[in-house]
């Protein structure tokens, strides 16, 4: 079982060199500290950055800069700097090669939901439904089942949508599904989980064939 | 021309009950601090409040939350503050939440006068009720319309009396799009500086869309997220 860390190092590997990508809050931020060496990967922060960089030393934090988790930030060298406006250009014109966001739920037709409890939990989507609808190569990146055990990869999305058949791949501490047909397809297993394993916590259309090779991290 | 008042104060005036306004920001940075804290002075009730987010706590638009000073918030994203989810969920305050690329959009057309457009931001979402759906190159849209407000409030960096403005960092976010859409649009900024020491070239927002600009008391610019890596 992999933990929020190596769901971030596995999506690391789909990163191909001299992409614009954009990633969501929770794990998605920490693919940026898995980025294979030599490779050239700009980050997009929909606040109105490209090429954000790390974290800022103590001491440089400037309030003016941060990302889209509100966190302070650092500016690469070749960084720009946008409005809103033009950062969703960005986004509904698909000028982004990646986004990479986290879900509450996922259903076998690649519908995602991750903005609202009703009656509970309401904080908004945030920038994520102009992301879903628009990107051509969305990830998502997720643990498999919620707190109560739950599949979070289901037939149906039971909370409201984020986004309509928009999810092509999903990345969990238990496998690497493509979503295809209407089905989540099998292709790799976390370390030491097996097929079954993988069986019982998804609701949703599981589609295995033939042997399913263990992710390599 | 010469469009600079004096102080937060004289900014404001004319901001009455039941208005709409914009403010720029994204969470706490780049918002209108200055003119927020007047508005609490003020006392204003039944504001309408267009922001990408509605601060926190004990600061931005939560001041304004807590003294039960806005009727409705037209946001993308509202997390981080306690007191905003309880007048929510208790049906005491009014919440529009709408998709931060469509809400960029909707104020940028507000002040370019285009009146509506189609997105496929939100497409068979709760988003979508009651609104017309189109398909363009075999993928459906729908049709969200233009924002505008009595009153747009925008912080800025740098600017002159002409109310040309310069922002900094992600500060700029939504305020050169709320800039555009106020019928009277207020620009606080940390310096006003004399006619022609801004660079046109380097300008962001031209004077033509600012109405009135003053200098900032003081920017506490505050920090949501403090977020460091460590020296060695």
């Amino acid at each position: 079982m992999l933990d929020k860390k190596g769901i971030a190092k596995r999506i690391a590997q789909e990163l191909q060199d001299g992409w614009y990508v954009n990633l969501g809050i929770g794990i998605p931020t920490l693919i940026a500290n898995y980025i294979p060496d030599g490779m050239n990967v700009e980050f997009q922060s929909e606040n109105g950055i490209l090429g954000m960089g790390p974290f800022p030393f103590e001491g440089e934090e400037d309030a003016d800069y941060i990302n889209a988790g509100k966190q302070t930030v650092t500016i690469k060298p070749g960084g720009s700097i946008f409005d809103s406006a033009t950062s969703f250009a960005m986004i509904r014109g698909q000028h982004i090669q990646l986004t990479v966001l986290g879900a509450m739920e996922v259903a076998e037709n690649g519908d995602i939901a991750n903005w609202k409890i009703p009656g509970r939990m309401v904080k908004g989507m945030g920038g994520a439904m102009d992301l879903v609808a628009s990107a051509d190569n969305i990830i998502v990146a997720m643990m498999h089942t919620n707190k109560r055990g739950a599949s979070k990869l289901l037939k149906r999305c039971s909370l409201p949508l984020t986004g309509v058949a928009c999810v092509k791949k999903v990345v969990t501490n238990m496998a690497v599904l493509d979503i295809e047909g209407g089905a989540f397809i099998l292709r790799e297993r976390a370390p030491g989980v097996s097929v079954e394993d993988i069986q019982n916590a998804t609701d949703g259309k599981l589609i295995i064939e033939g042997d399913v090779p263990e992710m390599s991290i | 021309m010469n469009k600079t008042v004096k102080d937060a104060a004289s900014a404001i005036q004319g901001i009455k009950d039941n208005m709409t306004i914009m403010l720029g920001g994204f969470g706490l940075c780049g918002i209108p601090e200055n003119c927020i804290a007047e508005l609490v002075k003020a006392g204003v009730k039944g504001l309408t409040c267009i922001s990408n987010n509605a601060g926190v706590d004990e600061f931005g638009l939560g001041l304004l939350l807590q003294q039960k000073q806005i009727k409705k918030m037209i946001s993308s994203y509202v997390g981080e503050n306690d007191e905003f989810e309880r007048q929510m969920l208790s049906g005491e305050l009014e919440v529009d939440l709408i998709p931060q690329g469509s809400l960029a959009s909707r104020c940028q057309a507000g002040g370019a006068g285009v009146p509506a457009f189609y997105t496929p931001a939100g497409f068979g979402t709760e988003v979508a009720h009651g609104k017309e759906v189109r398909y363009f190159n075999g993928k459906p849209h729908i049709l969200e319309s233009a924002l505008t407000a009595d009153f747009a409030i925008v912080k800025a960096w740098k600017g002159d009396p002409y109310g040309n403005l310069i922002y900094k960092g992600t500060a700029r976010n939504f305020n050169p799009l709320m800039a555009m859409a106020g019928k009277i649009t207020i620009a606080e900024v940390e310096q006003l500086v004399e006619p022609g020491e801004l660079d046109p070239n380097f300008v962001h927002t031209p004077g033509i869309f600012i109405q009135r600009i003053f200098q900032g008391d003081k920017f506490e610019k505050r920090i949501e997220q403090r977020t460091v890596r460590s020296s060695t």
